[in-house]
């Protein structure tokens, strides 16, 4: 496999998705290609870190109106 | 008297509320964190018997969390409002319609998405189609690599990461944002994401490999070792 292969494939690797020899034949290709190694990582990381991002919370403002919205809703229902 | 029966088989009351009686929009009901994750099922099984506060209470568990999806979509916080708002609405009127064969979360969050793309293909009629064929293979070369150190996210506070992330997300352009954020952050899979938005599976899996390389590559210019903010 290539350079070129490592990058198509960087995501079925990152997935488990690749089949037991392309997965070999792709780790055989990051033992000597320094580069490849950099980008197969950093793509990991970059997954991960919006993977385990926390969401922030909700404005004030959205959630009043939000939950006002969803009061009507509610009540529509019983009547 | 309302009841909720939890996971340790125990009937307790529930807080009084009735869709009657409902609570002031600045204090917002809140149920006792004793309630576990795991009782989604039985929140869901008592808003589809009408029980308003149970619903509430999905709505308290989610909504941050849909709201970040429809701003990630949409990077339009009135759309974003909007989507969470209708999707909310969407969701408890057609909750007799869940079949509960997926968890409640991943049907939200479909809701919310199709809400949220509704917006964004409104706002940006030319600039976004998940038809259209994307380009070859020879821009996907990364170039110039530099390592990132050991890790870069331990290196920024909790609010310059969030600052970061929304500035590079920001940038990809909306038909590979949307397949990494129901992908990558929702944690949709690869079927679930192609449904969603009426793609193939081999079209999906092909934006979310470009998505991929291009944040990396947007991040670099943050994580790059030496730098720290």
């Amino acid at each position: 496999m290539n350079c070129k292969g490592v990058i198509r494939e960087i995501s079925n690797y990152i997935d488990g998705a690749l089949e037991p020899a392309e997965k070999q034949e792709l780790e055989g290709h990051l033992e000597h290609c320094e580069d490849c190694k950099i980008v197969v990582d950093q793509t990991k990381l970059t997954v991960d870190v919006f993977c385990d991002s926390e969401p922030v919370e909700l404005p004030g403002d959205v959630r009043i109106r939000l939950h006002e919205a969803l009061r009507r809703k509610l009540s529509e229902k019983t009547q | 008297m309302l009841c909720v029966t939890l996971m340790d088989g125990k009937a307790r009351p529930w807080p009084v509320i009735g869709p009657i009686q409902l609570l002031s929009a600045t204090n917002p009901h809140q149920l006792p964190s004793s309630i576990a994750k795991e009782d989604e099922h039985l929140l869901v099984a008592a808003a589809k018997r009408g029980d308003g506060a149970a619903f509430e209470e999905l709505v308290n568990r989610y909504e941050r969390k849909i709201f970040r999806l429809t701003m990630n979509i949409t990077r339009n916080r009135e759309d974003a409002e909007d989507a969470m708002q209708d999707a909310f609405l969407k969701s408890y009127s057609h909750l007799k319609d869940f079949q509960e064969d997926s968890r409640f979360y991943t049907w939200l969050v479909r809701i919310a998405a199709n809400e949220a793309l509704m917006r964004l293909r409104k706002r940006r009629p030319n600039q976004f189609s998940l038809d259209e064929p994307i380009e070859g293979d020879e821009d996907l070369m990364p170039r110039e690599l530099q390592d990132w150190g050991p890790s870069p996210e331990q290196r920024f506070a909790q609010t310059e990461m969030h600052e970061i992330l929304s500035d590079v997300i920001d940038k990809l352009e909306p038909d590979f944002r949307v397949v990494f954020v129901l992908r990558d952050i929702e944690e949709l899979s690869t079927e679930e994401t192609a449904k969603t938005l009426g793609i193939s599976v081999p079209a999906v899996k092909s934006r979310l490999l470009r998505a991929r390389l291009k944040l990396r590559q947007k991040l670099d210019r943050y994580f790059r070792q030496g730098r720290t903010n």
